[in-house]
């Protein structure tokens, strides 16, 4: 028995010189594969449609999110669905301007490759869709992108 | 030269650092990726705009009401039946294509696999898919919808591609995009594309 008392005495300590090595290895995986949040989202966390047809977004710097889905502060605003446009709910009128401004911050060769892309929740109203369509068209904003998650288009329906 | 025989740095803190970098990056970014169905709205018309005609059998007509029912060429259609119903219609070339740039008559599609039914499609150049949804459908279906024409673009894009260069076109798209000089390529991808031409219409809704 002596014997075993005696091992316990002599335990060395763990070598961890290369934790900080496998630590650095997670952020730069994090670093790389995520990218800056923008906004804060006033609106619910959305469920995006799914599609098998998508396509990824080239430039990101060129790209301007529209937010669609219902406010988060449904008794200040309403169930209805929502606008968010950078950091504040709007009305549909707004998009015209909110694309102009978002027009001003880029180089003039720049604007013709420049995409806005609607991110609704699969429980919005097409209608709204519509109108902020129709307000893209007369600011001649045409490049949209339906934002979509890749995945199965019939778990689109199951949610009404 | 003075012999340095300094002790080790500490690096035990080491890790303490990089785990704050790596908490901080985990709390401020996000993981998802912007993907979406991309899509070129029309240029608003001129007011004085005359729309032409279109034979009403060049045109697909796709109608979904408030209720997420679908209508397609005034029959009641599940969402599984829209995409080879598409196919059928997009490739059903009965007809001859658009005339040319220069006025030359158009030819009739030798690459299609239809029926080459009368009473539907003329041309892939021709067929003009056009949905109409209510302002009370769901996102969800509209873009299922929307997916699904889609596919059905791709999958006769894919078929043409393999006929004619034996890579599908998703592949060709895939190397493009690592490879943006490939003129070659472009040229093959453009010739798919004009073969079948992605015409979708979204109509306003009439309410």
């Amino acid at each position: 028995m002596a014997k075993f008392g005696k091992k316990k005495k002599g335990m060395p300590a763990m070598n961890t010189s290369a934790l900080p090595d496998i630590v650095f290895m997670l952020l730069f995986f994090f670093m790389v594969t995520t990218t800056m949040r923008e906004t804060d989202l006033l609106i619910q966390s959305q469920q995006l449609p799914n599609a098998s047809e998508t396509k990824k977004l080239e430039h990101k710097s060129l790209v301007s999110t529209i937010y669609v889905g219902k406010a988060k502060d449904e008794t200040k605003y309403g169930t209805g669905d929502q606008i968010q446009l950078n950091d504040k709910l709007a009305q549909v009128t707004e998009v015209a301007n909110f694309i102009y401004s978002e027009r001003s911050t880029r180089k003039e060769e720049e604007i013709p490759a420049m995409t806005t892309s609607i991110k609704a929740d699969v429980g919005c109203n097409v209608g709204t869709i519509i109108d902020i369509r129709s307000e893209l068209r007369d600011v001649r904003a045409l490049k949209i992108s339906y934002s979509a998650r890749g995945g199965d288009p019939a778990m689109n329906l199951k949610k009404n | 030269m003075a012999r340095r025989d300094g002790g080790e740095i500490n690096a035990g803190s080491m890790a303490d650092i990089a785990f704050l970098l790596l908490v901080f990056f985990l709390v401020t970014t996000t993981m998802d990726v912007d993907a979406g169905i991309s899509r070129k709205l029309s240029e608003k018309p001129p007011k004085d705009f005359v729309p032409p005609i279109l034979k009403e059998k060049n045109v697909f007509e796709v109608n979904i009401n408030r209720n997420n029912d679908l209508l397609v060429e005034d029959e009641f259609m599940t969402v599984d039946d829209i995409r080879q119903a598409a196919i059928d219609f997009i490739d059903n070339g009965g007809g001859v294509g658009k005339p040319g740039p220069d006025g030359e008559a158009g030819e009739p599609c030798d690459y299609c696999n239809g029926k080459k039914d009368a009473s539907s499609s003329d041309h892939p150049n021709k067929a003009i898919i056009s949905v109409q949804s209510d302002r009370g459908t769901s996102y969800g279906m509209y873009m299922t919808v929307q997916n699904e024409l889609l596919a059905a673009y791709t999958e006769l894009r894919d078929r043409y591609a393999l006929d004619k260069f034996g890579m599908s076109f998703q592949e060709m798209e895939k190397i493009y995009k690592g490879d943006r000089k490939n003129e070659e390529l472009k040229k093959k991808i453009d010739e798919i594309k004009e073969a079948y031409p992605q015409i979708i219409s979204d109509a306003e809704p009439q309410n």
